[in-house]
């Protein structure tokens, strides 16, 4: 990268998508913390632009931002029996004092290694990704959509409710 | 030869699990016959792997990233063996909670098609896509009781085992920006090349590998969600969990850091960690047991500590020249005795507690004259937990203590036999109540045919690999020889 102007922006982004992952744990009031997790979601779209990875970063857009936190809000407000704080907990200090001693741990290692850096353009297109997707990554590719299938059937199953079940049981 | 038919294994247990559904939804007069259909794909996927064996032709498919090997055949016979006892076991509850039969059986099914997957890959994205193929039916299985126990168990498998899933992509990231390649191969050239100069970072990936991983082998300190998971999830499902993921996350551990991170100045930096939270697990898990009154939750703080006696396998990697292999086949053969034990273990568990409605072990008192059979198979499979010859146990730990020694652990293998006297109480203690307690109701405890089956071919197998353990032995040396560094 080259120029003031990606430094800038990927310190720009940094900034928020690690306050809004700090406010997801802070607020008390559960939509809030699922519109910071929305916010930190976009910044990681951001990074992906800035790294040209245009695909993932509209992927991101779409399935994060778009699916997953509205399905979260969805659970949030069609859930009116629970409480909808974020939660008080005894263990505030450990979380905070083990989250400390990770961070530094993963900043010294991260500071002390020389990472490879891709020389020429990177750049995934769609193609490229389609390529790979059905070539070399079919293996996983196949079996992540059979785990779809399996996921959805489990939730099925979990949701029924008992009336739905005794019929089934008659027929 | 075509990929397809390296993976043949697989997708016939694949095809078994939809061909389960269709039955349940189509034909749903004939429902008695799915658990049997569940049975043929299996069989029909035995059947398949046994043809690789013949045909004596081992390779890779997919470029690479999955490995038809000696190795991964050991565990397609283990975890088809595993699931098909599974499936008899199952039959009486699930008939008994009297809904979704196909997709009982086709959770099962396809989560032991993950296990096979995740015991042949050679790369970490298809081992992680197969990982959470075995895990996702686990969940849902965990909490098909739908009463607050067996939902609490779902739920809080679920949420800890999301936790464990992105620790070990942390750690697989790292790899990943380090050496710029998800195959095992790669992995191990790269760090062949200059791992030397990273070995922060290569022990950072190391460590959040062993902790995501450490989840699902159920070892000290990832091991909290065992005891409350066995005992709400169905008992079947129990069996199933802590049999089959624990053998697939040892399989996959043995592969990623035998083959990718094998290199000496690591290896030695990882097994001292394997040995700690071995002793750690052993000591653990068997203190916990001890005072445990329900037998589920027992045998969940058993499991923790037979998952410690694993890890000295693990750690014995420090065996070198032609004995380097050494640690890796004693984990194999004590998977597959304790495969066969804990399962024993296990149905035996349901058969008794279906009858008198109780997982107290108080109320085990007198089982002896309530149904001797059952009595006598689930004393002789704590025998064979606790390691006493003549059973498939004794050779397991024999073998694997051995491999600790050679490998200068004379510490951890003290260690493990004192743990082996611990573990010999509360088994015993079982056995005691059983065989001189007084029965509190005189009527004799019954046992279904397929329960008795599946009961059977268990305890048959610890005996008979307690009698004759060559034939393991060496099918586990051929397994572990794909470690081998000349």
């Amino acid at each position: 990268m080259d120029g003031a102007g990606p430094t800038l922006a990927f310190w720009a982004l940094s900034a928020v998508t690690l306050v809004a992952a700090g406010g997801v744990l802070v607020s008390r009031n559960l939509l809030h913390a699922v519109l910071f997790l929305i916010l930190s979601f976009v910044g990681i779209a951001g990074f992906f632009l800035l790294l040209s990875a245009e695909f993932l970063a509209m992927a991101q857009v779409v399935i994060y931002v778009g699916a997953i936190a509205v399905l979260v809000l969805f659970a949030v407000l069609l859930t009116p029996a629970v409480g909808r704080d974020n939660g008080e907990t005894r263990f505030i200090a450990p979380a905070l004092l083990l989250s400390v001693a990770l961070a530094a741990v993963f900043i010294f290692v991260i500071h002390d290694t020389t990472w490879n850096t891709v020389d020429e353009d990177p750049r995934a297109t769609v193609e490229s990704l389609g390529t790979a997707l059905l070539g070399r990554w079919v293996l996983p590719f196949e079996i992540a959509s059979v785990l779809l299938t399996a996921a959805l059937v489990g939730a099925i199953m979990l949701v029924r409710s008992p009336e739905e079940e005794a019929e089934d049981g008659l027929a | 030869m075509s990929d397809l038919d390296i993976v043949g294994p697989q997708l016939a247990v694949l095809v078994a699990a939809a061909a389960v559904l269709l039955v349940d939804a189509l034909i749903p007069q004939h429902r008695r016959i799915v658990p049997f259909v569940a049975l043929a794909g299996l069989a029909l996927s035995a059947a398949w792997t046994l043809s690789w064996v013949a045909r004596d032709d081992y390779q890779t498919a997919f470029e690479g990233t999955l490995s038809l090997d000696k190795f991964s055949v050991f565990f397609y016979f283990l975890f088809a063996g595993i699931t098909a006892t599974v499936v008899l076991a199952s039959i009486d509850w699930v008939n008994r909670a009297g809904r979704g039969q196909g997709e009982y059986y086709a959770l099962v099914l396809t989560s032991c098609a993950g296990l096979m997957f995740l015991s042949a890959s050679r790369d970490l994205i298809t081992i992680y896509v197969a990982l959470e193929l075995s895990s996702i039916p686990q969940y849902i299985l965990a909490g098909w009781g739908k009463d607050n126990r067996s939902s609490e168990a779902g739920l809080k498998y679920l949420l800890l085992g999301a936790v464990a899933s992105s620790i070990l992509l942390y750690g697989m990231a790292l790899l990943y920006g380090l050496t710029g390649t998800t195959m095992l191969d790669g992995i191990a050239d790269a760090i062949a090349a200059d791992g030397e100069s990273h070995r922060s970072l290569l022990v950072l990936a190391s460590v959040l590998l062993i902790a995501g991983f450490g989840f699902k082998m159920a070892v000290v300190p990832f091991q909290m969600w065992v005891p409350d998971v066995y005992q709400g999830a169905p008992t079947p499902v129990a069996a199933y969990l802590s049999v089959g993921s624990k053998a697939a996350a040892f399989a996959v551990v043995l592969r990623i850091f035998f083959e990718a991170l094998g290199e000496g100045f690591l290896s030695d930096d990882w097994s001292t960690v394997f040995a700690v939270l071995a002793a750690v697990s052993m000591t653990v898990g068997n203190v916990m047991a001890v005072v445990q009154t329900d037998i589920k939750r027992m045998l969940g703080y058993s499991s923790i500590a037979q998952a410690g006696n694993f890890m000295v396998g693990l750690a014995a990697i420090s065996v070198s020249g032609e004995e380097f292999t050494l640690g890796a086949s004693s984990v194999l053969v004590f998977l597959a005795a304790y495969a066969f034990t804990n399962l024993g273990a296990f149905i035996a568990v349901i058969a008794i507690s279906q009858r008198i409605g109780s997982d107290q072990i108080k109320d085990y008192a007198g089982m002896w004259k309530r149904s001797p059979v059952l009595a006598l198979a689930l004393a002789f499979c704590l025998v064979s937990l606790t390691g006493i010859p003549p059973t498939a146990g004794f050779w397991a730990k024999m073998y694997i203590f051995n491999a600790g020694i050679r490998a200068d652990l004379a510490w951890l293998v003290i260690i493990g036999v004192l743990n082996s006297v611990i573990s010999g109480y509360y088994y015993l203690s079982v056995a005691r109540q059983m065989f001189l307690g007084d029965a509190e109701g005189a009527d004799r405890v019954r046992v279904s045919p397929s329960i008795g089956l599946s009961l059977g071919v268990a305890t048959l197998g610890v005996l008979v690999f307690g009698i004759l353990p060559t034939p393991l032995i060496s099918a586990a040396k051929d397994a572990a020889e794909i470690f081998s560094r000349q």
